[in-house]
């Protein structure tokens, strides 16, 4: 027995960074919102002190602060010849739960893609041909350019209060930066964290090979910021307990630490947590939202009624909702037909061990973004045609943390146990290094999410499907950049060094990253995309659909700077056109 | 950004304290994020019903002004040495002997038993770890391909428990009536060799399965901070150099390439 609440002007799906800033923009527009939260509500002082936040065994690999599998999963398989089995514990991604969402664990890498990320399939078409490309890769131009995203990136980056160094501002290459980023309008708001020896270490070699390194952009603050809400964050102290972990310290830029706390005195604004959205409701003609239904932790369900339907959840879970509510025609690889589920992408990292005898690298004094890059083998910035294959990643010494059950390393030829590991850890712990790199993974015919025929949710609901593997390109793309990273470690002067390139098939029990993308992606036409340039559903107009699900492939880069900007963007569109004449911004 | 771990994915949940007061349930009017509000981290399900115990958070509403309670995120709870919560006298003297073959004790480090790994591991199964609590463990269970991960029904506290019995049972077959513990040092590191290769079966188990377990389990036993019964006197931080649950390395940062002079210190601070 479903009971019937008040309506509302505005209802949100989830509060992490999406939905705390539509929240925050629509209710300074006068809306009255209200946001439905899966998880509990969290922040510093009760959720992650300092007392016992620096917790690995807890937080890291216990996975305290994620979704439990229990409630919801999903299943995975490689390939459509395979029956696709749950996910039973979280491995190779870490869906968020809670206020603040993925905000609360993440690095807080804080990247803006290329130009030509945002029109890959023209830039690519124009400068390589069609027959480049691999047959099966599905990968499009957005629908918008880095220049409409541009104000939106910097209005997230100093909501963010982000620390780092600008490459070009306004056109102009600064020294120090990143020479290969879009034009800024303006510097970081704060300057670039420091650095420890290995990045300081990596930074010299590529500078002598002739690269540009520079200071990751990180939303771990250098210093105390006071952001354009009046929210002050405080200065990272670089404990190493970042990424997979709450901030202890208001130093990582999260939902709590930039906007709740101006959001929640709102009168007009209103979060329900423990509370999970089960469908969005749609009316007869399936063309208008008339609201979502949501389960509380007594099983009681709810409908809340409201004009206007966001979809913030995390990029999975968006995806799940579309196919379980019916908005769009769900994607069939077969025919290549159909939009929700389709392009799905994720990540291809690597990484290069090197152990050196001489060298104390305090693994342990870091943050989830310090670190020094380059980005001369990211995207499009060097020449594919002798290569074979497209796209690319960033790369460096990117020092998030010295946690020991996760990172004492030992070469390759340690045993795994015994006397001999145990002098080979004691070694090598504070002398040896891992830097990384950080590629693309583009979008293909076979790769796509739906319902799962066999497996269900504690709803009786069909768990989602995964249908992943790495495609050829992205396996090169791999090799290639793990090879120019393994270059630039050797003149580091190691040891040993051991190069980790990503091969073989996608193994969903390994950590890479928890940047899953597509699945409801936004384009110029309803036939491939779900949604128009201004992430609102072709299907269903007063419905929006924020986050990574929106990418129609994934850059090589950390997708959060794009997703916080998606959401400005699609605030400003909500604020400034949809209220005035509710409809679809796009006509096609 | 990028770890690489074991391919086998052993996780689960921090354990929860019981359960506090309820606060009002997920509809308008029932506000209330006043003191006294005590929520807990995990909606406990089963597979078709919403059953829900006394360490389930209630829903609420939030509005107004931030929700504040003591101890919301249920700071852990301190593990003491004494007797096994989980493991019989036979089960918890054949993990002592095998974590000290893992790590085993050198004249600088103590090994795998006087670090308190065995303490670590019997109060982790006696645990939600143990019980598999938050995990999707509904059927049908299929095994699949090693990059879907493992898919048994068993528990991890079931898996031990099998495991052992089927690692005494090839013990005294091979070793003329010998339990895992009367082997001597060569023996217990050719067992242990033999369940990482998959030459040693165990009946009814996977002998590889759990080596990988026991493995991961031990090595977090040997690093997890002391509060959890292992890390003894923080051996295993103090081995490798690691200073723990530190929080400020401002003052460090810019000084390269020398060694960290402070202590370690854990959750509940240090013994002396």
């Amino acid at each position: 027995m479903t009971r019937k609440l008040p309506a509302t002007d505005v209802v949100i799906v989830g509060l992490g960074w999406t939905g705390s800033i539509l929240a925050h923009e629509l209710t300074g527009a006068g809306l009255n919102v209200v946001a439905i939260e899966r998880g509990p509500w969290r922040d510093t002082a009760t959720d992650f002190p300092p007392a016992y936040a620096q917790d690995e065994l807890r937080y890291r690999i216990r996975h305290d602060l994620f979704l439990r599998p229990e409630q919801l999963t999903m299943t995975f398989r490689n390939n459509a010849n395979q029956t696709a089995l749950p996910i039973r514990s979280w491995g190779s991604f870490m869906p968020p739960n809670g206020v603040g969402g993925g905000g609360v664990h993440w690095n807080a890498e804080t990247w803006r893609f290329l130009p030509s990320d945002f029109e890959l399939r023209t830039h690519l078409v124009g400068r390589y041909g069609e027959k480049f490309l691999p047959e099966d890769m599905t990968i499009q131009d957005w629908g918008i350019t880095y220049d409409d995203l541009e104000p939106h990136y910097d209005k997230f980056e100093y909501l963010c209060g982000t620390s780092g160094k600008a490459g070009n501002i306004k056109g102009r290459i600064e020294a120090g930066g990143n020479p290969f980023e879009g034009a800024r309008s303006r510097e970081y708001p704060t300057p670039p964290q420091k650095q420890p020896y290995g990045p300081t270490l990596f930074a010299q070699a590529a500078q002598e090979m002739g690269y540009k390194p520079f200071p990751q952009p990180s939303g771990n603050l250098s210093q105390a910021y006071t952001n354009p809400l009046g929210v002050t964050i405080g200065p990272c102290t670089y404990c190493g307990f970042c990424e997979w972990f709450g901030c202890g310290n208001y130093s990582k830029a999260s939902p709590q630490t930039t906007i709740l706390p101006a959001l929640i005195r709102r009168p007009n604004f209103e979060a329900r947590t423990q509370c999970e959205v089960s469908k969005i409701n749609l009316d007869k003609s399936g063309k208008r939202a008339t609201g979502v239904t949501y389960v509380d932790t007594s099983g009681n369900e709810w409908e809340q009624p409201a004009d206007l339907v966001l979809l913030c959840a995390f990029q999975l879970f968006n995806v799940h909702l579309l196919l379980h509510s019916g908005i769009g025609k769900p994607y069939d690889p077969r025919a290549g037909e159909g939009v929700i589920g389709r392009n799905y992408s994720y990540q291809v990292t690597s990484s290069v061990d090197a152990f050196f005898d001489d060298k104390i690298f305090n693994p342990f004094i870091a943050s989830g973004s310090i670190g020094m890059c380059i980005d001369e083998f990211n995207g499009d910035n060097f020449d594919h045609g002798p290569h074979g294959f497209v796209g690319g990643g960033y790369m460096g010494a990117v020092q998030t943390n010295g946690r020991p059950i996760q990172t004492a390393r030992t070469p390759q030829a340690t045993p795994r146990w015994g006397a001999e590991w145990k002098k080979a850890v004691a070694k090598s712990y504070l002398s040896s290094y891992e830097a990384v790199t950080h590629g693309g993974c583009y979008s293909y015919r076979d790769v796509y999410l739906d319902l799962d025929p066999t497996y269900t949710d504690r709803f009786g609901r069909k768990l989602m499907r995964l249908t992943f593997d790495f495609h050829e390109n992205e396996l090169k793309m791999s090799t290639y950049l793990t090879d120019r990273l393994a270059e630039v470690v050797q003149k580091m002067g190691p040891r040993q060094l051991e190069k980790h390139p990503r091969r073989g098939h996608y193994d969903v029990t390994v950590y890479q990253t928890t940047h899953t993308c597509g699945g409801a992606i936004m384009g110029v036409e309803p036939k491939t995309s779900a949604l128009n340039r201004y992430l609102q559903s072709w299907d269903v107009p007063n419905l929006f659909v924020m986050g990574a699900t929106a990418f129609p492939q994934n850059p090589g880069y950390n997708p959060t700077d794009t997703v916080g900007a998606l959401a400005y963007w699609a605030a400003d569109a909500i604020v400034n056109h949809y209220l005035k004449s509710p409809g679809p911004l796009v006509q096609i | 950004m990028v770890a690489k771990e074991i391919r086998l994915n052993v996780n689960g949940i921090g354990k929860m304290a019981p359960g506090g007061d309820s606060a009002g349930e997920g509809m308008p009017g029932s506000s209330r994020s006043g003191p006294g509000v005590r929520r807990r981290e995990l909606l406990i399900t089963t597979a078709m019903t919403l059953v829900f115990s006394a360490t389930s958070a209630r829903a609420l509403v939030v509005k107004g002004s931030l929700p504040w309670a003591t101890n919301a995120g249920t700071p852990p709870t301190a593990v003491h040495p004494g007797p096994w919560a989980y493991f019989t006298p036979e089960e918890g003297a054949a993990i002592e002997a095998l974590v000290d073959r893992l790590i085993p004790p050198d004249p600088q480090t103590p090994g795998g038993k006087d670090a308190g790994c065995a303490v670590f591991i019997d109060r982790q199964l006696a645990g939600s770890f143990g019980s598999a609590e938050g995990l999707y463990m509904h059927g049908p269970f299929a095994d699949g391909t090693p990059q879907q991960g493992d898919q048994s029904p068993l528990t991890p506290a079931a898996r031990y428990r099998q495991a052992l019995a089927a690692l005494d049972k090839y013990c005294r077959a091979t070793y003329s009536a010998k339990s895992f513990v009367q082997l001597s040092d060569d023996e217990k590191d050719k067992v242990i060799v033999g369940l990482e290769k998959g030459q040693v079966q165990l009946e009814g188990t996977s002998g590889r399965t759990f080596f990988e377990y026991l493995l991961q389990n031990t090595r977090e036993g040997f690093f997890a901070d002391p509060v959890y019964g292992g890390n003894r006197d923080m051996v295993g931080w103090k081995m490798i150099g690691f200073p723990g649950a530190r929080y400020d390395y401002r003052d460090w940062v810019e000084r390269h390439n020398e060694r960290y002079p402070l202590p370690p210190v854990g959750i509940a601070g240090r013994p002396e």
